[in-house]
């Protein structure tokens, strides 16, 4: 899933200040997964910065509204009433979301409350983690299913780094490193000589460093 | 092993002698006379002088101009690489540029994190690691091609290295992560700053017992302390540093004053004794803003004076 950050309060207060009528609009998807972006956090929000408004002594209307993706077309229906008559959108969703919104309300500013963090999984409630990059040339086949592009420091393909030390990444003691995981993994599955092939130089072409990407499914659209 | 570059430090190793390497950091400024005074200090001491590549993320003069600069004054420069901050574009850009000024050594590494360093807001590049490094500068040495296939007129002539850290783990995978950089291409070896001397042996043995030492020159990691603050450093705050108790109370047990040659005297015997391990082929010597020690190590530890450098460029 996608995992996303709520700005600070000051920040988004800053962009929004000045609007008089704002939706906050929620997401019910990833970032509500993460208590971060769902329509209960949007509810949440308006609060606090209508409280932020009464303090400075400014008039804003704050109305809140969720829908269940800010991904997908067919998801806006129900609140494209709201969406037409308000000045400006305040976003819940992922970077995704906020841009789809902004393509499609052509005269709608769309502020984004979110910082949208990573791709990453439900560790424990409440904690999630980095799992997946998006490089479009999967090698976890290789690693023993877990990826040294997204969870190394300096996606080594051919890790560990010398850098290593009791099992923790050189930058953050919190952080294990996923090239000692690889190869206790490794062993685990009895690959552990796997080690030693060498991983060629990737093609980065099919990620960021290749421009935006698009897919299309063939024959499913005429 | 027979020649196959005009390296200087690959032509000593080849005929047998211990190498002896040094390190030079570059100034964080443009004064070409803090290079030349480094490679003044070092020249007749050691066979070739490592250049850092921004060492620890901090931005300095480069790793490719110090380098230069040695070279023209006859010190034979290692190139160390560092993929951390270019692409495959810049890294071949920047070898063809050293072979143009014919330094023949480079030592292939990832880098260290850019956290570390002057700009940890920075974006890191490592379109490339290490090993792929290595495999790039032998494919363009001994193939003649770019990665893109295409042929380059005037390949470099380059003898490449590697580092290797005994020290870090997983340790089972030590051995055979020398193993892949020697697949990968190296053809010397640094290794990571030696005091734990019973695991850097247990590591050689490893190496002994897969015929590793006789594909790889091994040159060991040697950094003198300076004082007890320094080894505490080591110890707890650079990452892959392996600094056992017996060193720090070594150098707790003699007044502050006399920690500098407790320092020295410790690098004497660990030189001493490393040197009776089948399969270390020399040193590199990296005393830390401490160049001005490095003539007196290799002097008081009998590895001078330097192998005749003659019938270079044969």
């Amino acid at each position: 899933m996608i995992v996303g950050q709520q700005k600070p309060i000051d920040e988004i207060w800053k962009m929004i200040r000045g609007q008089r009528k704002v939706l906050v609009l929620g997401c019910n998807s990833c970032v509500a997964v993460c208590h971060q972006g769902g329509t209960k956090q949007a509810e949440v929000l308006a609060s606090l910065l209508r409280m932020q408004a009464v303090q400075e002594g400014i008039e804003i209307q704050l109305d809140v509204g969720g829908i269940e993706r800010q991904c997908e077309h067919e998801f806006f229906n129900s609140a494209l009433d709201a969406i037409s008559s308000t000045e400006s959108v305040l976003s819940l969703a992922c970077g995704v979301g906020v841009q789809f919104m902004a393509e499609k309300f052509k005269t709608t500013p769309v502020y984004p409350a979110l910082n949208t963090t990573f791709l990453g999984a439900v560790e424990r409630p409440g904690y999630f983690t980095e799992k997946c990059q998006a490089c479009g040339n999967c090698v976890l086949a290789v690693t023993g299913g877990l990826c040294p592009i997204a969870r190394c420091a300096k996606r080594l393909l051919n890790g560990p780094c010398g850098g290593v030390s009791n099992g923790k990444c050189e930058i953050n003691k919190e952080l294990d490193c996923v090239w000692q995981l690889i190869v206790e993994r490794l062993e685990a599955l009895g690959r552990l000589d796997d080690y030693e092939k060498l991983f060629p130089l990737k093609d980065w072409s099919k990620d960021r460093a290749g421009g935006p990407r698009t897919f299309k499914v063939e024959g499913f659209l005429p | 092993m027979s020649l196959k570059t005009n390296s200087k430090l690959e032509r000593i190793l080849a005929a047998g002698h211990l190498a002896v390497t040094s390190e030079c950091g570059p100034p964080r400024g443009s004064d070409p006379e803090v290079i030349l005074k480094k490679g003044e200090l070092l020249k007749n001491h050691v066979d070739a002088v490592n250049v850092t590549d921004n060492q620890t993320s901090v931005t300095r003069l480069s790793s490719l101009a110090a380098c230069i600069h040695l070279k023209l004054m006859g010190v034979e420069p290692v190139l160390q690489m560092v993929t951390r901050d270019r692409n495959r574009i810049a890294l071949q850009s920047d070898i063809l540029g050293a072979a143009s000024f014919d330094i023949n050594n480079i030592l292939c590494l990832s880098g260290d994190h850019q956290v570390f360093g002057d700009c940890p807001d920075g974006q890191n590049v490592f379109d490339l690691d290490s090993m792929q490094l290595l495999q790039t500068v032998r494919h363009m040495r001994d193939n003649g091609k770019f990665i893109s296939g295409d042929d380059i007129r005037r390949p470099p002539n380059m003898f490449v290295g590697a580092a290797a850290n005994p020290f870090a783990e997983p340790f089972k995978i030590r051995v055979p992560r020398l193993a892949k950089k020697i697949a990968a291409g190296a053809e010397f070896i640094q290794t990571q700053c030696i005091y734990n001397l019973a695991r850097f042996e247990e590591w050689m043995k490893g190496v002994r017992d897969r015929g590793l030492h006789e594909e790889v020159y091994i040159l060991a990691g040697i950094t003198p302390m300076k004082s007890l603050g320094m080894a505490r450093y080591m110890k707890n705050n650079v990452p892959g540093m392996d600094v056992p108790d017996e060193i720090i109370s070594r150098l707790a047990g003699v007044p502050k004053e006399k920690q500098a040659e407790e320092g020295i005297a410790i690098c004497l015997e660990t030189i001493a004794r490393l040197r009776e391990i089948k399969g270390v082929s020399g040193f590199h010597i990296m005393a830390i803003e401490w160049e001005e020690k490095v003539p007196e190590i290799v002097e008081r530890a009998g590895l001078f004076p330097r192998p005749a450098s003659s019938g270079a460029e044969d």
